[in-house]
């Protein structure tokens, strides 16, 4: 159906209107990065690009971010995702329950989590590691509901119970069922869920800022607080980033169920 | 029913043991996400709780609960974020429906359909300090818009940065994050509107916006609510786009919240600071009950397709 030129001109003006809204920041980003340090106001340079990667700081912060991400995706590949298949399996009783502690962060705000698990970072600081990467237990619990989600609904579109059954039959031990069988089979709903790790530990700011940590995030505040022009491009660098990320992952089912609520 | 089917053919493997220890030994295997989750999610939870009803030295007590809740400043905090979350919920699901209808409108799966759906996911995580550079570097100081506004039209509230860090300039902020949010909730419920309902009603003769009137809208409505709900879950829990905005400490309770925790002059208060999330928690609990009565409304018509 053609469509008319009253749909059209709405379309094209909503899409402008949101369009500008959501954009001009962007590119001002990229104005604000380039501009000339001093008081010269003609001319770009790329000198703030340039000097990011001679940021000690930033690189450590990156690459215990990144080391944290790695981490939030293994407890999911190795903890989350084979408790779920198991629960399906063989808890049906548990399904509920577990689903409510899967949703459950939805309901308390990350600032509330801090408060309530300060004591544990706290001891964990003394008596563990001060290192950042501690974050990842909290941070696996903070995408419990978005991987719960994907993999809930992966779960239900294939038979896992026939397949189950059937790789039993042939004589799969339980693990080789769980890791060789079914998680093949929910490959899309775990690479979502690995997606939303990464850009949820590369975002997180609220609880590692109030315990003290210094993640990526809490960084680039503090290099944006001296060196404004620094900040603002690692910012625009890592929102590119994390785009051709999403880009590059197959779209086939993917829309619509990636995210539901922010986190920030 | 596949359950009850699986129960018949548990022995598959061969095991021995009663019947009755086979199926106990299955609950062993959620101990580990058990202790994960006990600890980093359980834990602070229960903390929370029992520590709103507590002094400072572990007593029980409501007296925190009724001092926060008699504070001129917490409610002061707390009605900024409710003011806050319920405006910057409605116009950025305004926005972000209008923005979902107009992407359905084009072509499916087409690259401009890709890359918004993309740049969505990515924009609704965007809160926080990259946010507050976002704005910094276009209506700051010396930004890109309040640079044109100071040559262009210096009498506009554009020319002065000072707008950003007031409720306005925060809803703005924060509008920025919802509308995305509500493209990617939305997205999927305006494709599963049948074309059938408009086929019908372009047939009976109805006018295009006698279909938004009578059907589109009260259709949508369930779902739109719904969306805006969460939302508004969505603005009221963020921190780090005012933390990193504002110093101000107690204009918005996540703030206030934070103040209260970390305060380096001595005066920190982790009772306050549970008390004040307690009153968090209840707000959010109550959004997202009647989030998920929505969607049990909506999920009728819209997953049978």
């Amino acid at each position: 159906m053609k469509q008319s030129w009253k749909v059209r001109l709405w379309r094209w003006t909503i899409i402008s209107v949101v369009g500008a809204y959501l954009l001009v920041p962007l590119y001002a980003m990229f104005d604000f990065s380039t501009k000339p340090f001093g008081f010269a106001d003609k001319g770009r340079t790329f000198r703030a690009w340039q000097i990011i990667p001679s940021q000690p700081d930033l690189m450590a912060a990156i690459s215990r971010s990144l080391i944290t991400a790695g981490i939030v995706m293994a407890l999911i590949l190795f903890l989350i995702v084979p408790t779920a298949i198991w629960v399906h399996l063989k808890l049906p009783a548990l399904r509920r329950p577990f689903e409510l502690l899967c949703l459950l962060p939805l309901a308390i705000p990350a600032i509330v989590i801090v408060v309530g698990i300060a004591p544990l970072y706290r001891w964990i600081s003394i008596h563990l590691t001060e290192s950042p990467i501690s974050l990842a237990g909290v941070y696996s619990m903070l995408i419990l509901p978005y991987t719960y989600r994907s993999l809930s609904a992966a779960l239900d579109a294939v038979d896992i119970h026939t397949l189950a059954e059937a790789a039993r039959t042939l004589g799969a031990n339980t693990s080789r069922v769980i890791f060789g069988i079914i998680m093949p089979t929910i490959k899309t709903g775990i690479v979502n869920g690995s997606f939303i790790a990464i850009a949820l530990v590369l975002g997180e700011y609220t609880i590692s800022n109030i315990l003290n940590y210094k993640t990526f995030q809490v960084v680039i505040a503090q290099i944006g607080r001296t060196n404004g022009n620094v900040a603002v491009a690692v910012s625009l660098a890592s929102i590119l980033f994390v785009l051709v990320l999403l880009l590059a992952i197959p779209t086939k089912k993917r829309q619509g169920k990636v995210l539901d609520v922010d986190l920030a | 029913m596949t359950q009850l089917q699986y129960k018949g053919t548990g022995s598959a493997t061969g095991r021995t043991g009663s019947r009755y220890w086979r199926g106990k030994t299955a609950y062993l295997g959620v101990i580990p996400f058990l202790i994960v989750s006990g600890l980093f999610l359980l834990y602070p939870t229960w903390n929370v709780a029992s520590g709103a009803f507590q002094d400072n030295y572990g007593k029980f007590s409501t007296d925190k609960l009724k001092e926060v809740f008699n504070s001129e400043i917490a409610r002061k905090a707390f009605t900024n974020s409710l003011e806050i979350s319920a405006k910057t919920a409605l116009a950025g699901a305004i926005l972000g429906a209008l923005f979902a209808w107009a992407l359905v409108n084009g072509k499916p799966g087409g690259y401009f359909y890709r890359v918004s759906v993309a740049l969505s996911s990515v924009l609704a995580q965007f809160g926080g300090v990259m946010l507050t550079f976002a704005f910094l570097a276009t209506f700051g100081f010396n930004g890109l818009i309040a640079n044109i506004a100071v040559k262009y039209a210096p009498d506009t509230f554009l020319a002065d940065a000072s707008w950003l860090y007031g409720k306005f300039g925060i809803s703005v902020l924060y509008t920025f994050f919802q509308i995305p949010l509500m493209v990617l909730v939305f997205l999927p419920t305006l494709e599963n509107l049948k074309p059938q309902w408009r086929e019908a009603s372009d047939a009976l003769g109805g006018k295009a916006y006698e279909y938004w009137l009578r059907i589109g809208i009260p259709i949508l409505t369930p779902s739109f609510a719904g969306a805006a709900l969460l939302l508004f879950v969505n603005s009221f829990s963020a921190y780090a786009t005012a933390a990193t905005l504002i110093n101000l400490s107690d204009f918005l309770t996540p703030l206030q919240i934070a103040t209260a925790l970390t305060s380096e002059t001595g005066g920190a208060n982790p009772a306050e600071a549970k008390a004040l999330s307690f009153y968090m928690v209840v707000v959010v609990v109550i959004a997202m009950t009647l989030y998920s009565l929505l969607r049990r409304r909506v999920s009728k018509w819209e997953q049978r397709r």
